[in-house]
């Protein structure tokens, strides 16, 4: 039997021109699976090859439990894989310790949750500086007003979370995964939870603040209407052959 | 954004369950202040009195008895001791006592009576004058008084709080009690007039009186019984000069008893005598006016008068008014009233003597005066020993003084106390002295040396009050201290259970931080910064609430100590736990940091749970 691998393995010597340097993110071989409470282990991630491209803006496009948060939760090193390299501006980091990753995290990888995952207990402003705590520099308030004013919410500043509608919690999600200069944004389905009026508002920000900052995205969804403006749409069914074995 | 701010943020977000926590916290630190304030106040309150002052000589027995009797008003008086050892502290003139050489200041201190239950306590003005107490403060007074006047006798000068509680004021006059189960009579003495209150000093005498050492001597019952006349326990007998000796002050007991009239032998013929020959001209006058003062005034019944005798009230004043008119006539009074007085063998022998010398006329006069003043009180003025103007009719109420003076109702038109005649010295005993030695060695050798006698010791409060304390009161130091870090523990244990608790709420929060780049370490940080703040915000709650409590409890503490605590008292604790040099710091000073170190140790618990969340499993689980 073939192995998923054997079948989707892609020809890496098309993208021989890319070089390290100008690829943001590159998976190879990266495995992942999960020990169920009986003990048998259920795969969950096998991706062969997977890489983006600097300040490139494509989506994932997957049903659920294809394993596309696993998938983002791998690269942004929040999960470590089983097996396989995860290389994101030219750093493997597979090969980190816990604590190093976590730093690379905040200064290189930005994450809008579907869930928007903002602090209930800080204002908005507060809540973009905390990415900034994270990075062992000094955070920026005036970055952060200025990322706030760009996603339309310079009036609310001193707002708490549970003061904003759902599409300004988005909001003020994507100006916080903006607030540390990312190389490379992962966004975790961003308008599952918004109003339909407001998706293409979040998407419009999102791609627009990635091609601001020349910001690789990364954005999975499963809403057709988002993933048709993408010109690189991937099917991460085809990418993870661990769906098909599963 | 400081991880500061994050733990503070995340507590204010769980503000109802954060305060609850923060003050059972509260609580536990305001009892702990509460409870180390008063004990420790209390403890210093006893080292605090006993300053100022290197040693406390009295009667041999227990030292602690001594020290609290004298230095903190407490318990009954212990036995006296002969003035003439007070006098060995003492240098004046030619006189040189044998300790003299050691002692700076020497203050005598006669105890056995109270006021409304605070003690009375007969001493020097030089007490307020020259010691120093706490460590340097001087002794002051509130606006409108001062000092006792060493010549006015009757003079007193009241402690705060016993100020405060007897509502004594300037001006006002008190009567001391003898304590009870002392003499056993708790008969009232004669007024004392307040001349002074004391600002309150902290120590043991805002609770005390002092009255004028004099006047304390001319009390009844405070006379020491003199040996030759045991069957007469009232030897209201004085004489003029503080400096005579003991001779005199035989001869005068022996007057009284009314056979041997020493002043009967010719001065002349005693030069060494001269002083009593200045003096006795007016013993009988000084006779009449002590045992009229204190005994007729006040005690009419009293049987073992000296002066009997000399009730003559019609006589007295008839020669008051011959004197006045003529004062040739006073020495027939004179010898009148001697023979009627002393009803003697040779009284005449006297009189010769006063009329054989003019000069001794003049003496004779001056000294009657200070009788005089008392008993005639036509001179209610400010009339010296000594004062010539007076001469002639003083020559003439040499004798009536003492008539006069039987006969009078003395206190029914009141006396000036500047006139009173002190005790002789050696009918006067003093019940401790307090020793500023020259320097600390000196005190350590007088001590030696007094303790070496077989009478008297010296004590050193300060040592003695820290060994009782070690001995009887550090093991209720140390059930408060354990009693102290259970209750800390127990507010720890309310901050553990707490945060841990929100732990399972927050734990999405934190994977949130960790995926945003929090690194374990971090979290596990925010979280113990959240219980340091809880604990020592909670502290500080407390610091201030126990504070509170203490200034609540300081009108109490001041009534059972005398020692007035303020809202900033600090507890002191010996951080060699009385292990070589004591090093005092506040116990705050050691609760702060054992805060940290307790929050720290209860945040510990949740900030594992912290550092081990999964995140990756949290992120996912549904909000």
């Amino acid at each position: 039997m073939l192995s998923p691998q054997d079948i989707f393995r892609p020809d890496w010597s098309a993208h021989r021109r890319l070089t390290p340097r100008s690829v943001m993110l590159l998976l190879k071989d990266v495995k992942k699976s999960y020990i169920e409470p009986d003990g048998t282990r259920l795969p969950i991630l096998d991706v062969g090859h997977f890489h983006v491209a600097e300040g490139e803006q494509m989506v994932l496009v997957g049903r659920s439990g294809s394993g596309k948060t696993t998938l983002l939760h791998v690269i942004a090193g929040i999960s470590r894989p089983d097996a396989g390299m995860v290389r994101v501006a030219g750093h493997d980091i597979t090969q980190m310790s816990e604590a190093r990753r976590d730093r690379f995290r905040a200064r290189q990888i930005g994450y809008v949750f579907q869930t928007f995952n903002l602090l209930p207990g800080f204002s908005a402003l507060e809540n973009v500086m905390l990415g900034m705590s994270f990075t062992g520099g000094k955070s920026d308030a005036g970055r952060a007003r200025k990322l706030l004013e760009r996603v339309g919410l310079g009036h609310r500043l001193t707002h708490k979370p549970g003061m904003l509608s759902v599409g300004e919690q988005q909001r003020v999600a994507v100006a916080r995964a903006m607030a540390n200069r990312p190389k490379l944004l992962l966004a975790d389905e961003p308008t599952a939870n918004v109003d339909t009026g407001h998706q293409q508002q979040i998407i419009d920000l999102i791609r627009q603040s990635c091609s601001d900052e020349k910001v690789a995205l990364v954005l999975v969804t499963h809403t057709p209407e988002v993933s048709e403006q993408f010109t690189r749409v991937e099917q991460l069914e085809q990418l993870n052959s661990a769906v098909l074995t599963a | 954004m400081s991880l500061w701010k994050i733990a503070w943020r995340s507590i204010q977000q769980r503000s109802l369950a954060s305060t609850l926590t923060a003050i059972s916290m509260a609580l536990g630190v305001a009892l702990v202040v509460t409870v180390l304030v008063v004990h420790g106040v209390l403890e210093e309150s006893f080292t605090r009195g006993a300053q100022g002052y290197h040693l406390v000589v009295g009667k041999k027995g227990s030292q602690l008895q001594l020290v609290l009797n004298t230095v903190y008003h407490l318990q009954e008086s212990m036995e006296p001791l002969p003035y003439s050892f007070y006098k060995e502290f003492t240098a004046t003139g030619s006189h040189k006592g044998k300790y003299a050489g050691y002692v700076e200041l020497a203050i005598p201190y006669c105890l056995g009576d109270n006021y409304q239950g605070f003690r009375v306590v007969g001493t020097v003005p030089e007490l307020f004058d020259k010691l120093e107490y706490s460590g340097g403060k001087h002794y002051e007074f509130q606006p409108g008084g001062r000092n006792i006047d060493a010549d006015h006798f009757f003079e007193a000068v009241v402690g705060a709080e016993a100020a405060r509680k007897t509502g004594l004021k300037v001006g006002d006059e008190f009567q001391p009690t003898h304590d009870l189960g002392n003499e056993g009579d708790g008969h009232k003495h004669d007024a004392f007039q307040v001349v002074g209150i004391l600002e309150p000093t902290g120590t043991a005498n805002d609770r005390a009186l002092f009255i004028n050492i004099e006047g304390f001597y001319l009390l009844d019952n405070h006379a020491k019984p003199v040996e030759e006349t045991p069957a007469r326990p009232t030897p209201k007998v004085v004489r003029v000069h503080a400096d005579a000796d003991k001779d005199h002050a035989h001869d005068h007991a022996a007057d009284h008893k009314a056979e041997p009239h020493e002043h009967a032998d010719d001065h002349k013929d005693h030069p060494k005598d001269s002083a009593d020959g200045e003096a006795n001209p007016l013993r009988h006058a000084e006779v009449k006016h002590a045992g009229e003062k204190h005994a007729d005034d006040k005690h009419a019944d009293e049987k073992d008068r000296a002066h009997e005798h000399a009730d003559d009230p019609k006589a007295a004043p008839d020669g008051h008014q011959d004197d006045a008119k003529e004062p040739a006539a006073a020495p027939s009074n004179s010898a009148k009233h001697d023979a009627h007085e002393h009803d003697a063998a040779k009284p005449d022998a006297d009189h010769e003597h006063k009329a054989a010398s003019h000069a001794d006329d003049h003496d004779h006069a001056e000294h009657d005066h200070a009788g005089h003043d008392h008993a005639a009180h036509a001179h209610k003025d400010e009339t010296k020993v000594g004062d010539h103007d007076h001469k002639a009719d003083s020559h003439a109420g040499h004798n009536h003084a003492g008539h006069d003076h039987a006969g009078h109702d003395h206190s029914a038109h009141g006396h000036d106390h500047a006139h009173h005649t002190p005790l002789p010295e050696d009918q006067r005993e003093v019940t401790a002295i307090l020793v500023l030695a020259k320097n600390d060695i000196f005190s350590q050798q007088l001590q030696r040396k007094i303790n070496e006698g077989l009478d008297a010791q010296a004590a050193s409060p300060i040592k003695v009050v820290q060994e009782f304390f070690a001995q009887m009161v550090s093991s209720i130091s140390y059930v408060l201290l354990a009693l102290t870090i259970l209750i800390m523990v127990e507010a720890g244990v309310g901050i553990m259970v707490s945060i841990y608790n929100s732990m399972s709420d927050r734990r999405r929060e934190i994977a949130v931080m960790r995926a945003l780049g929090a690194g374990r370490r971090t979290v596990l940080t925010v979280v113990l910064l959240e219980s340091i703040l809880l604990s020592v915000g909670g502290g500080v709650l407390g610091f201030l609430l126990g504070h509170g409590l203490v200034a609540a409890v300081s009108p109490w503490a001041v009534a059972k100590t005398g020692v007035s605590l303020g809202f900033l008292q600090f507890a002191w604790f010996d951080l060699t736990m009385g292990r070589g040099t004591p090093l005092m710091i506040p116990y705050e000073v050691i609760l702060i940091p054992a805060l940290v170190v307790l929050a720290s140790l209860v945040g510990f618990l949740p900030a594992m749970s912290a550092y081990r969340t999964d995140v990756a499993k949290a992120l996912t689980a549904s909000p």
